[in-house]
């Protein structure tokens, strides 16, 4: 099969052809077959801002953790965050095998995460000024992630499929974790539920974009291109609804309430009606212009800049013992 | 020597409020030193060289943090209140850690322009560390049977973060004249403070009289001895006669930092410590 597809004598087009056989029988693709260059990129794009986000997302949550109120929930915070941070390790070497042909390397994703070329989710733009925040992010924005990449589980490449079935395996950790933390706000003090509600509220409109816009019947170009691959399999519209499935009965059922008077589940078309976020504002915000995009981005710059010293040392270090 | 007894459980050291204060005294000094430097490593979040390492720095830290919380059951044992209450409701004035591990990570704050100095995160990892090492042995012939116990359970976990200082003392060391450099004045820096680690505290004669761990000049002479011959082999100048800092973090003296330590990692806590978080 493989042998086939490299024989100079094939045109392009017949390579192609044969490589949407290969996804058509559910085969995988592994880093060395043969892939044309739109699949390549749109795989680049997907896990390199996957990757990226993973590392980015580490940042709001960071700012919790030396402040964790228990022993014990300063060990799963500081876990959970090692976690995220492996998952963009785990990523960035997926990325890193898809660009070597091209000649690129993770040096170049920082820059274009610095020049704001490398997009990261919309959510780890936005502020967590308390506690709960942290507790909300892992119980929802995990539960988000879950539920985005569970589509990917079964993606046609390989290399990413696996890297998604670690992954998978400790976002469900986090999810609990994140779980919990509410849990005891939710069953605390006036002042701690209280807090809960806030934070709440502030992550609604977060939390519908993290899917992206609606199709409204158009799927983008890009969108197609990647069902097509089968490097996902839903759109943003039926991932989103099935997180309003898993999660608004559970937020109502703990007594608190949503920023959206109108979100209901129309029985008849089967689906969540519900008010939609500021598209506009989401475009912004993963721009990087949201509340606290300049602020994460400046720590990780600096600290990478700052840094930079260490990793010529390693370099050396390494051309010395050959 | 009579005061050497085998002290088996918590009821059995109860019965000699002497014991219990010595006890007490050291295992205050055992947590807080790993609480504080665990604390510390945690505000490296995110921010170390590279992602592989802020990965396993954090394990590290993890690991440590795990040892205070050990530490910390011990106290509650003891009757001295609870973990949660022991470590987020004392004042600065009350810890009895080493100013070596408090001191800040660099400049700035962990979420506002930190501007954190990676050579001094790894000679000061490494020097705690060699030293917990000689603390950890130690105690495996303690008097305190469960203080035997942990101790050794934290070796095997403490025996990997040595060698991961090692390889980056190693590197650094011999790579560029800048990152030498750079080490070389982490080590000034850390020389200044280590002196301390292995003082008892004011308590010290009580504390080595029940066996609960041997002498300081012990502890410290096989701790300069390891350090001087890793320093060797690594190539470095051996720095001599550490020193100490004028506030004695082992009787309750501390600089600013750790006040601002103190401060946020109970900032979410002292909101309401009767309540569950
Ligand atoms: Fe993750
Ligand atoms: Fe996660």
């Amino acid at each position: 099969m493989q042998t086939q597809m490299e024989r100079s004598d094939l045109t392009e087009n017949e390579k192609m052809e044969a490589f949407l056989a290969r996804i058509d029988r559910g085969e995988k693709i592994e880093a060395d077959d043969w892939m044309p260059d739109d699949y390549r990129n749109q795989l680049i794009k997907l896990i390199s801002m996957h990757g990226i986000s993973e590392i980015m997302g580490a940042l709001p949550e960071k700012e919790w953790v030396p402040k964790a109120p228990t022993l014990r929930r300063k060990l799963a915070i500081m876990a959970k965050v090692q976690d995220e941070m492996g998952h963009g390790q785990l990523l960035l070497r997926v990325a890193e095998d898809l660009m070597a042909p091209l000649g690129k390397t993770r040096e170049d994703l920082m820059d274009d995460l610095f020049t704001g070329k490398l997009k990261f989710h919309n959510v780890f733009h936005m502020e967590a000024p308390t506690w709960a925040d942290a507790g909300v992010i892992g119980w929802l924005v995990d539960g988000a992630a879950i539920i985005t990449q569970t589509m990917s589980l079964d993606s046609s490449y390989a290399p990413y499929a696996r890297a998604l079935h670690r992954i998978c395996a400790e976002e469900k950790f986090h999810a609990q974790h994140g779980e919990s933390i509410v849990l005891d706000l939710a069953e605390g003090t006036e002042g701690q539920r209280q807090m809960l509600q806030e934070s709440i509220t502030r992550w609604w409109p977060s939390l519908l974009m993290f899917f992206g816009p609606p199709e409204n019947g158009n799927v983008t170009s890009n969108q197609a291109a990647n069902m097509r691959y089968k490097i996902r399999t839903q759109t943003n519209e039926e991932l989103r609804q099935a997180f309003l499935t898993k999660y608004v009965p559970r937020i109502f059922h703990l007594g608190f309430t949503l920023p959206d008077d109108t979100i209901h589940f129309d029985e008849a078309n089967q689906k969540w009606v519900y008010q939609q976020p500021d598209w506009e504002a989401f475009k912004q915000i993963v721009k990087g212009n949201g509340p606290r995009s300049a602020h994460r981005l400046n720590l990780r710059e600096t600290s990478y800049e700052e840094s930079k010293w260490v990793r010529d040392a390693i370099m050396s270090f390494g051309r010395q013992a050959g | 020597m009579a005061d050497m007894v085998r002290v088996e459980t918590v009821e059995q050291a109860k019965q000699n409020q002497e014991y219990v204060q010595a006890l007490a005294d050291l295992l205050f000094q055992l947590a807080d030193d790993d609480f504080i430097l665990a604390y510390r490593g945690s505000e490296w979040l995110g921010l170390a060289p590279h992602i592989e390492e802020d990965v396993a720095f954090s394990s590290m830290s993890q690991d440590m943090m795990g040892h205070a919380v050990m530490f910390y059951e011990m106290l509650e044992a003891l009757g001295l209140g609870k973990a949660d209450d022991i470590a987020q409701l004392r004042e600065a004035k009350d810890f009895r850690n080493a100013i070596l591990v408090e001191r800040k990570n660099g400049a700035g704050d962990y979420n506002d322009n930190p501007h954190y100095d990676w050579a001094y995160a790894i000679v000061r990892s490494y020097v705690y560390g060699l030293h917990k090492q000689v603390r950890l042995e130690a105690l495996l012939q303690s008097s305190y049977v469960p203080l035997a116990q942990v101790s050794r359970k934290m070796l095997t976990e403490h025996r990997y973060h040595l060698m991961h200082w090692q390889v980056w003392l190693n590197q650094l060391a011999n790579s560029t004249p800048d990152a030498r450099h750079k080490l070389e004045a982490a080590i000034s820096l850390v020389w200044e403070d280590a002196g301390e680690l292995s003082d008892l505290g004011p308590n010290a004669e009580q504390i080595v009289r029940y066996g609960l761990i041997a002498g300081e000049e012990l502890l410290r002479q096989k701790w300069l001895n390891e350090t001087k011959e890793i320093f060797k082999k690594a190539g470095l100048n051996w720095p001599g006669e550490p020193g100490a800092a004028s506030e004695r973090g082992r009787a309750g003296e501390h600089t600013v930092d750790l006040e601002q330590a103190v401060a946020t990692l109970s900032e979410v806590y002292r909101i309401d410590p009767a309540a569950s978080w």
